[in-house]
């Protein structure tokens, strides 16, 4: 089947057959190993990208769903600043988990600006404002990271959280 | 993985004609258990027929209750202002289960149809009547710390993982489905089974008919879900209690509640809401309640925490809901 995608603001036509996942497609396909495959079953988002905005599992996501989809990998964000803070606040070790852990962080930061709850918001009814350790912690949970780097990936999450909050607006 | 064709369904009509006339097919939606299953060779189908696009994705108000399309994704479900405000447990059971970037995908049709997480049942390699009736349970003999301990069979033991689905059967949800011959409504705590001597069949779906939506009546407010779990966060429950309480002058007035990753489905509580209902607020009470519901617990070896476990759970549940109400 041939499927159209937007790949960090590039057009790329490609023809897969249907049980090729959004992940293979990416990294096999079409070259774009800013993706990374840990697990390869949706247990340590390694593989998390954005698509449509929203921050997903590659790994899970069959390529011809994503027909038409722009999805927005680590390399697509090196110049926002969760990559940058990560960097700034030694958010990795090897790097492996880094790619899908930023991508994730934009998507987090992106739910929160909506005011969508989390589990452990003490109260699912009314606006998240502002996030707390716990908050960031638990958001980030579906990034597994190996070597233990979580310490400054919070501290460079909460950095552009507050930034943005002092900003008023989101500078994400 | 297997080669499998793929369609898009264009209507409700053309996804339940598509699969109800090929035996080989089944209905796509998030993806985040079908294609893990795909790929462990769990599952096995000659078509996909991908219903994640299907104009199912509103919630909507009812005269007296609320809508939730089969396509809302779990995340945009949990947020959603109307079930935060008159229902906080679902958003909280949604909230408690697998990761933001799951939830981002997973559906609330899929949600509901998701397959246990037994590891027997995920590992083609070893014997497991869900998988493959009559080769034997390999989880009663061997692990099973999270096998099920009400509604058991000697031929499977497991639990039914959802969180969602556990907090709609204490709302009385009902599961709106389209089949071939109409729509049928079925109540969420009859639509999945307790695997007697056929855990193979999960539900009581048929095959080609298409969850469209769940109906949620009335409000619920003073509700909550209570999970515990090996981890505080993205792991399966090990026991989990929604329940949604009334108390007026210090009496229990109506009592709902669901317990999960005790049985082979959402387990309603009905001993225990029985036991409530007209009882005066009190420790005991709640323990009483509790213990009436667990009388017919018959654990393993390897899961008999289980049993204390789901009773300090609910009595922790009905002390958080009631507490300041005396
Ligand atoms: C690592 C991990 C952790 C998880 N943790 C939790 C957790 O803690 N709690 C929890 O509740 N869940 C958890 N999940 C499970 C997740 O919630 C489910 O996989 C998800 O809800 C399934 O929805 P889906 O739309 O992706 O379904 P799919 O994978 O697309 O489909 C699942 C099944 O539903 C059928 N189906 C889909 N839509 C319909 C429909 N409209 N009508 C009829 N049949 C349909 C499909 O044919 C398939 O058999 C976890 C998953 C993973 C991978
Ligand atoms: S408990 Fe059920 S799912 Fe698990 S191995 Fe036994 S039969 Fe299979
Ligand atoms: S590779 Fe997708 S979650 Fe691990
Ligand atoms: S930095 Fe090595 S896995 Fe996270």
């Amino acid at each position: 089947m041939e499927i159209t995608w937007t790949v960090d603001g590039e057009l790329f036509v490609l023809a897969v057959e249907p049980r090729v996942t959004v992940l293979d497609a990416l990294r096999e396909y079409l070259g774009v190993n800013s993706v990374k495959k840990g697990c390869d079953h949706g247990q340590c988002g390694a593989c998390t990208a954005l698509v449509d905005g929203r921050r997903v599992l590659t790994c899970l996501s069959l390529a011809v769903q994503c027909d038409g989809a722009e999805i927005t990998t680590a390399a697509g964000l090196g110049e926002r600043p969760v990559a940058r803070a990560f960097v700034e606040h030694d958010g990795f070790q090897c790097g492996y988990c880094t790619p899908g852990q930023v991508c994730s962080a934009v998507g987090m930061l992106d739910e929160a600006a909506r005011g969508w709850p989390s589990h452990v918001t003490e109260d699912v009814a009314a606006d998240v404002d502002g996030l707390s350790d716990d908050e960031i912690r638990e958001r980030m949970s579906g990034n597994l990271c190996r070597c233990g780097a979580y310490v400054n990936i919070v501290a460079a999450i909460r950095e552009v959280a507050e930034r943005a909050s002092r900003a008023g607006e989101g500078a994400r | 993985m297997n080669p499998f064709d793929y369609e898009q369904a264009t209507d409700v009509a053309h996804a339940v004609g598509a699969v109800t006339r090929n035996p080989g097919a089944v209905f796509l939606a998030g993806g985040t258990n079908l294609v893990d299953h795909l790929k462990l060779g769990v599952s096995d189908p000659e078509l996909l027929v991908d219903v994640s696009r299907l104009p199912l994705d509103e919630v909507r108000e009812l005269p007296d209750g609320v809508r939730v399309g089969a396509a809302v994704r779990n995340s945009d479900l949990a947020a959603h202002p109307l079930i935060r405000r008159r229902f906080p447990v679902l958003a909280q059971a949604l909230l408690a289960g697998a990761s933001g970037q799951l939830r981002n995908l997973a559906t609330t049709g899929g949600n509901l149809m998701q397959r246990t997480r037994c590891p027997y049942f995920q590992d083609v390699t070893t014997p497991c009547n869900k998988r493959r009736p009559g080769a034997g349970c390999s989880a009663i003999g061997g692990h099973h710390r999270d096998a099920a301990i009400l509604g058991t069979s000697q031929h499977c033991v497991a639990t039914h993982p959802s969180d969602m689905a556990v907090a709609m059967a204490a709302l009385d949800g009902v599961v709106r489905v389209q089949g071939d011959g109409g729509e049928r409504g079925i109540p969420v705590a009859e639509f999945h089974r307790l695997p007697g001597d056929e855990p193979q069949r999960d539900t009581v779906l048929r095959h080609g008919e298409l969850i469209t939506a769940v109906d949620l009546p009335g409000t619920a407010s003073r509700s909550v879900y209570r999970k515990v779990r090996e981890r505080a966060s993205y792991a399966f429950a090990l026991v989990s209690v929604a329940a949604v309480v009334e108390v007026e002058d210090g009496v229990v007035r109506e009592a709902r509640i669901a317990l999960g990753g005790v049985a082979h489905k959402p387990w309603r509580a009905t001993q225990a809401e029985d036991a409530l209902r007209g009882a005066v607020v009190g420790e005991q009470v709640f323990r009483d309640a509790a213990e009436a519901e667990l009388a017919a617990a018959a654990p393993l070896a390897g899961n008999a925490f289980k049993v204390p476990m789901a009773r300090n759970t609910l009595v922790a549940a009905l002390r958080q809901l009631t507490g300041g109400q005396r």
